[in-house]
């Protein structure tokens, strides 16, 4: 069970969240201007690394809010927690 | 040689020092007519087909580690074909026609077990669910019956049927030729009769990039041991489909994700089919050596770790320990973890792409043991024809751009 | 035959003898034995029958590795329990314990005629034969194969027992209470950490018992383990936990540990508390100090009763004063085990020989042994052992020496398996043929034997620099060592995993057949997949792989760790989720009056509602058709309550719903209300719902009963993360009001003489309007709304005067000739008025669209969750399936919910299904059964369709939606 820095609340349990999926996948301003393959990458298409992944976690069980973590999926190591809206942060080489 | 009680009786005699390999350990060849990337149980059958149906002979089996080391062997073996949508039934009952001769047809014993595969209904809502299923497999030709909670619990005495159960079961769906096999005899059967028939099975060499000519033509791979080249490329690598896929500039509708298992201690005979639930979550069957073998979904995030969160397996023996109260003192002796491949709508993918000559077969999710023969048989079909067969047509990368997506889970989607 | 104790036996009370049960005989121990000793005491040697051969085993171990000795324990009343080490489970009055997988009994095992084809069943046997006949492998071969395996029964009854299950955090987990373990326990304690101490034995440091002469820190053994165990039970900041096995690691500092509370007791566990105990503790640290694993010696006969490891022929003896027999052999490859039988033969146990596989054995050895007139001999090869169900001798390169005890120890092997679970990979010191933990993991380290210090000062030493600096410690190098089976090894019954019968030959085999990678030999042959998952079998495994292949042992691989360390039972992981605590029941307010009802519950999500309300005499159907007509004809009740409520508010609400939601929000005037339709981003109907506007800034959304969750989730993601500059704030009110439906042409009637400030009138209150006010001066948000077709209100009030409300609604209702009816009326009475049930008439593949509900896309609207998925190319092909009306010829007959629609009669196996029933119900209303179905095109065209039923096809013909108009008339004529 994964503890999960919250940036709101601080360290909590896995259980407290729910996964929110890839992360910066913004909704596009005018969806009507996209075409179908442009469409379908929005919608389903994923960066699924074995490496740092920026995903989306909400914490439910507690703040109710959104936010952004990095991990690592090789190892299950959370190199980040940055509120939602926020760029990704650089990660220092070692930490990658 | 082939395998059978004559032969075993002969090396015996023989202090059992006769018995050959049953695949050899060739050095990958400079070129190849055809390379399957992955040798675990879908892409070794691939390799089977083609040889056996298709006449390709001078192909390669390409496995990062050792064969059947990944999805194939952390699985819980569950076969059926008891789907809802045309597509998937139709393809997944191709799998299980293929089951049933497949010990013979390999000459090697997969232990293919049509004990019978129970679903559990626990609402009004999973009863409308799985009758329809029911009516839509009897319709397609695929046997599917309906049963009280009374034949339920004759069919699998120690299930509880307590009607103030929790979740009471109040009725299921039986499908008597689903089952389980031996998972890792699927692998070795498959590489030992492909080995047969000439196929090349590489292992200890993971693919590190993939080939293109000017015109955009696959042309070979990059290996850890050497280039291999070859202008008709299959990948089969289940959780790492993303990573293989992004060496040929493709971005996929997948994600991968920690699928966890777990075996209790050796038991005598207590569980006599695989019973599931969808609702609460868990399925359950009994290992020929006497294990109970139990699963349910992935883990809630992306990871490769292979490796989950111990509230996972958690959860899923509240679930067993509800529909099978006289297990709670049998224990967890093994846990562990594979990653599968999701694809948005839970179907796989198993066809060609926009690189000409790279075909993929992956998105098998947690469901992709029981599709195995099927799964090869048709993508080997694909890739000798360049052309999908007519049961993986419908399984295309296109469907997320059009939207005819195969969505199993939706179907069974809880809802009022 | 049992034997009297030796003087020394620190851990049994000689005082409290115990009477227990072993097959039916009875025994007598003392308290402390654990079963294994007390059975060694009373001379038994014969404990278990082996997996696949049914070979007779002893007590070989004396801890959780045991491979052979598995009983099972029945305390009664449902509470059996199979597998159990009997190196593990500690003696009690009264214990009843039975050896397994023998019949008719242990020591007439008709299994045993499996050992007489032993020849045959090789590695690999059942991948090769049992091919033909094909229908056989499942009809009869499978079947006796799977009645031979196996090792215990499963319970028959229910497990009455309790489990826990407690959450901790500390700054110092300490896994082990050896003297590593200890020292480092107390070391942090003392120092004010926050320590909790486990040990998977009962009692703790138990192996300093074993050598009274060691010193520790200056101090005999005896007395610094005693002392620093009384310490740390009087430090308030550390936590022992004896019989608490640590089974697995897992991310971010997380330990599994699983505590045996009551077994030990002798009367059942509901006296006492739980039987066992799930902790997941969180430690900033963990420290493993988990020891070391003896090795069995790989020989011809090595499985025999009476074959047992030397350090726990000491132990038996140093601790509970059992000697294992009267004379022994040592056969060993391992320095320690001199020792081991030096102490025995000390002890009064007569040592015949002792035999070194190597031939160079320290001469400081030799010349105690020689001291103590031991006879030796190095460089010895075992050719095997007689005796079937007891050791009478053993034969060493040629010589026969009779004994009845045979000491065998290859070596001791750290235990690392905690640390390779976190996925830290294991490194192989080629000098003592031992594994070590690898890279370290940040929070965890290893002290001890399982770091590879083996010496005791080493040990301790290392317990101390771990607990007082986090920096990980370098391997320990001192002692230890294991002496690894060579080529040579394939000769007799060698058996390398006693437990699942792999012998060396099996090992061969799978080498020569191909099987190259240690995780192929391991599931061709089975090894170390038993219940003790080859603690004591995967290294020699590995050792002979690497001998055949001539390749390093590193590069034919180690089998990875697996969680758990030991089994741990079903029960304490699914801990007090059991019955109504493994799902959480949701109940209304009006749940306790439906109940007295006689109501006829069915679940829906969470929730528990009422389906209907027989009265006497009355089944479902005649139930369902006198609410259904009642509500039509006079006026009915319907508990409402759990349908999902989320208030919308702020400046920013009515732009927020515009983009949730399918439809126009913006024009509604606050008091009114509309029906929303809210889509997935790929098109996909995902709710529904009556939405009223209670002012400019304010929304009263109702979702479905199961979406609730599911909907605020969905709507909190895009207020957060895609339009967090509007002004909005999202509030589940589900649990704040509760809802009751009063539907039927005397609705008004009913609830008129109870609301005092609201105007009920149709021009001042028409249909799909909200207003806000008292009924029977309980506060309330009174819709008038209508999922019937009928005159309706819904009637929201506080859930804690819901039940007063619906008394006084309840006895209007009563004067009316009205009715209370559950969701299976409600069901009818909608689908005769065409209404859809998300999940139900929907399923996630299903538009706008496809449901009929195209007027409800806002045309005008630029954008909203899901819009441009339905512009994709299959969302616009024709014949896509659309929700249709179906009347079946025969009006009687009302079709299953999920049967499929075909346009041929006779449809032969495989047509293409056209479509399927969502909804099927008796229209007391129309006189005859109505459907609702997804159907291609709306099976336009077609004069007749055909739907599935148990016996064959029944003919129907499509019906428009809804089949009752708004004026409750039948909307076809």
């Amino acid at each position: 069970m994964l503890l999960i820095p919250c940036p709101h609340c601080g360290p909590r349990p896995e259980i407290e969240f729910a996964y929110g999926g890839e992360a910066h996948v913004a909704r596009p301003e005018d969806p009507s201007a996209l075409d179908d393959d442009a469409w379908a990458a929005f919608l389903y298409e994923r960066q699924n690394p074995k490496g740092v992944h920026a995903e989306r976690w909400r914490h439910v069980h507690g703040c109710a809010r959104y936010f952004n973590l990095l991990r690592e999926t090789a190892g299950d190591r959370i190199l980040a927690a940055y509120p939602a809206g926020q760029p990704r942060p650089d990660l220092p080489e070692t930490a990658r | 040689m082939g395998f059978s009680f004559l032969e075993i009786l002969r090396n015996a005699a023989g202090g059992h020092r006769g018995w050959r390999r049953q695949w050899p350990s060739p050095e990958p060849k400079a070129a190849y007519d055809a390379v399957i990337v992955g040798g675990g149980g879908h892409g070794l059958a691939t390799a089977y087909y083609l040889a056996s149906e298709h006449g390709m002979r001078n192909i390669a089996v390409v496995e990062r580690g050792w064969i059947g080391g990944g999805n194939t062997g952390r699985n819980t073996t569950i076969i059926r074909s008891n789907y809802l949508w045309e597509e998937s039934a139709a393809l997944y009952d191709h799998a299980l026609r293929l089951w049933e001769p497949l010990s013979q047809a390999l000459n090697y014993n997969v232990m293919f077990s049509p004990r019978g595969v129970m679903m559990l209904a626990h609402s009004v809502h999973d009863v409308q669910v799985l009758k329809r299923h029911v009516h839509a497999n009897r319709l397609a030709g695929i046997d599917n019956e309906w049963l009280t909670p009374e034949e339920a619990k004759a069919f699998c005495p120690p299930l509880s049927i307590d009607p103030a159960a929790r979740h009471p079961v109040i009725g299921a769906t039986l499908q008597r030729r689903g089952g389980v096999a031996r998972h890792d005899a699927v692998a070795w059967g498959y590489a030992r009769a492909a080995a047969a028939l000439g196929v090349d099975i590489i292992e200890n060499c993971p693919v590190t990039g993939i080939r293109r000519d000017a015109a955009g033509h696959v042309c070979g791979i990059d290996t850890g041991r050497g280039p291999i080249a070859t202008r008709r490329l299959g990948l089969v690598v289940a959780g790492h489909s993303s990573t293989l896929l992004a060496m040929a500039g493709l971005r996929a509708p997948i994600e991968s994700y920690p699928l966890q298992a777990l075996v209790s201690e050796p038991l005598k005979p207590v569980i006599p089919c695989v019973v599931m639930s969808n609702t609460i979550h868990a399925y359950i069957s009994q290992s020929d050596k006497g294990e109970l073998v139990v699963g349910a979904g992935t883990d809630a995030y992306v990871s490769y770790s292979q490796r989950g969160g111990l509230h996972v397996p958690m959860h899923t023996l509240e679930a067993i320990c509800e529909l099978f109260p006289t297990l709670r003192r049998v224990r967890m002796m093994r846990n562990w973890g594979g990653i599968v491949d999701v694809t948005p709508d839970r179907s796989p993918i198993i066809g060609k792409t926009d690189v000409p000559g790279l075909f993929v077969n992956c998105g098998w999710g947690t469901g992709g043991f029981k599709a195995t023969p099927g799964s090869g048989h048709v993508f080997a079909h694909t890739i000798a024809r360049g052309e999908p067969h007519p049961l993986n047509a419908p399984f295309t990368f296109d469907r997320f751009r059009t939207g005819r997506l195969i969505d199993e889970a939706a179907a069974a989607a809880v809802a009022h | 035959m049992s034997r009297a104790r030796l003087p020394d036996a620190p851990l049994i009370d000689r005082d409290r003898p115990v009477l227990f049960q072993f097959d039916g005989r009875e025994m007598t121990g003392f308290a402390g034995d654990t079963l294994a000793s007390a059975l060694l005491a009373n001379g038994v040697r014969l404990a278990g029958r082996s997996f696949k051969y049914h070979r007779p085993r002893g007590i070989a171990t004396i801890g959780a590795a045991e491979p052979n000795a598995l009983v099972t324990v029945d305390r009664g009343g449902g509470r059996t329990t199979p597998n159990l080490r009997a190196t593990m489970v500690e003696l009690h009055e009264g214990l009843e314990a039975a050896s397994q997988n023998r019949w008719p009994s242990l020591h007439r095992d008709v299994g045993a005629v499996t050992g007489w084809f032993a020849p045959l069943l090789t590695a690999g046997f059942y991948y090769k034969t049992f091919l033909w006949p094909r229908a056989f492998w499942h009809r009869v071969y499978e079947p006796v194969i799977r009645r031979a395996a196996g090792l215990g029964k499963a319970p028959a009854a229910p497990d009455p027992d309790r489990y826990a299950t407690r959450y901790a955090h500390c700054d110092l987990l300490v896994a082990g209470a050896g003297p590593a373990g200890i020292a480092a326990a107390l070391t942090a304690a003392e120092a004010g950490r926050r320590v909790i101490l486990c040990d998977e034995n009962a009692v703790l440091g138990a192996s300093l018992l074993d050598d009274p002469e060691a010193l520790v820190e200056g101090v005999p053994a005896r007395r610094w383990r005693s002392d620093a165990l009384a310490r740390l039970a009087a430090l308030p900041n550390c936590r022992l936990l004896p019989r608490t096995t640590a089974f697995g690691l897992f991310a971010d500092g997380m330990a599994g540990l699983a505590e045996r509370v009551t077994d030990h007791l002798p009367s059942p566990a509901a006296a006492h508390g739980p039987r066992e105990r799930l902790w997941q503790v969180r430690a900033a640290r963990i420290l493993l100090a988990t020891g070391a694993i003896e090795q069995p010696l790989v020989f011809p006969g090595n499985d025999r009763p009476g074959v047992m490891l030397a350090g726990a022929a000491r132990a038996y003896a140093r601790r509970y004063g059992v000697l294992a027999g009267s004379r022994a052999v040592l056969v060993t490859g391992a320095d320690r085990a001199w020792h081991d039988a030096f102490d025995l033969a000390a002890l009064g146990l007569p040592v015949a020989l002792i035999a070194d596989v190597r031939a160079d054995v320290a001469p400081e050895l030799t010349a105690r042994a020689a001291a103590l007139g031991i006879p030796v001999c190095p460089g010895a090869r075992i050719d095997g052992v007689s005796g079937t169900h007891a050791v009478r001798a053993v034969t060493i390169g040629g010589r026969r020496i009779a004994c009845d005890l045979l000491l065998s120890s290859a070596g001791w092997l750290p235990a690392i398996h905690l640390h390779a679970q976190t996925g830290s990979r294991a490194v192989f010191d080629p000098a003592r043929n031992i594994f070590l933990p690898g890279d370290p993991v940040p929070g965890v380290g290893s002290a001890g034997a399982c770091n590879g210090s083996f010496a005791l000062d080493a040990a301790v030493a290392e317990g101390r620099a771990a607990a007082r600096s986090p920096a990980a410690l370098p391997h320990g190098t001192e002692g230890g060592g294991v002496s690894l089976p060579g080529p040579d090894a394939d000769r007799g019954k060698a058996f390398i995993d006693l437990q699942s019968d792999v012998t060396t030959r099996d090992i061969r085999i799978a080498v020569q057949e191909g099987f190259h990678s240690i995780e192929h030999i391991k599931r061709y042959t089975t090894t170390g997949m038993g219940v003790d998952q080859g603690k004591s079998s995967n290294l020699a495994a590995l050792a002979i792989a690497s001998a055949r292949l001539g390749k390093p042992i590193p590069e034919v691989g180690l089998t990875t760790f697996r969680m758990p360390y030991t089994p741990v039972s079903f029960g304490m992981l699914a801990g007090a989720a059991r019955g109504e605590l493994f799902d959480p029941l949701r109940r209304t307010p009006i749940d306790p009056w439906a109940q007295a009802q006689g109501a006829v519950f069915e679940p829906v999500g969470n929730w528990r509602r009422a389906r209907y309300f027989p009265r006497a005499g009355e089944d479902m159907h005649a139930a369902v058709a006198r609410e259904c007509r009642t509500v039509r004809s006079t006026v009915g009740l319907f508990d409402a309550s759990t349908l999902g409520k989320i208030e919308v508010v702020g400046p920013d609400a009515a732009t927020f719903m515009e983009r949730i939601y399918t439809n126009a929000w913006r024009k509604l005037e606050p008091g009114r209300c509309r029906y929303g339709l809210m889509l997935r981003e790929d098109g996909f109907i995902f709710d529904d719902g009556v939405v009223g506007r209670l002012a400019e800034d304010r929304f009263h959304v109702t979702t479905t009963t199961g979406g609730a969750a599911r909907v605020l989730a969905h709507m909190e993601d895009y207020l957060q993360t895609e339009w967090p500059d509007l002004d909005v704030w999202l509030t589940s009110v589900t649990e704040q009001w509760a809802v009751i439906a009063v539907q039927g042409p005397r609705a008004r009637r009913l609830i008129a003489p109870l609301v005092g400030d609201i105007d009920l009138s149709d021009a001042a209150m028409p249909h799909m309007s909200v207003r806000t006010g008292h009924i029977i001066g309980v506060p309330a948000r009174l819709f008038r709304v209508s999922f019937t077709g009928e005159l309706g209100f819904e009637v929201n009030v506080p859930p804690s005067q819901a039940r007063a409300v619906w008394d006084a609604l309840w006895e209007r209702a009563r004067a009316l000739d009205g009715t209370a009816y559950g969701t299976e009326a409600m069901h009818v009475l909608r689908a005769e008025m065409g209404f859809i049930i998300v999940g139900q008439d929907t399923d996630g593949t299903v538009t706008p669209a496809d449901a009929g509900l195209g007027w409800m896309i806002g045309k005008a609207k630029k954008d909203f969750v899901g819009k441009r998925s339905l512009v994709r190319p299959d969302m616009l092909a024709a014949n896509r399936k659309q929700l249709v009306g179906l009347l079946t010829e025969e009006p009687g007959l009302v079709l299953e919910e999920g049967a499929q629609v075909v346009d041929d009669p006779a449809p032969a196996p495989g047509t293409h299904a056209i479509g399927h029933v969502t909804s099927a119900y008796w229209s007391e209303a129309l006189g005859r059964s109505i459907a609702m179905a997804l159907v291609e095109g709306g099976g336009a065209g077609a004069d007749r369709l055909y739907v599935s039923g148990d016996r064959g096809f029944h003919p129907v013909r499509t019906a428009p939606l809804p089949f009752l108009d708004p004026a409750g008339e039948p909307a076809d004529g």
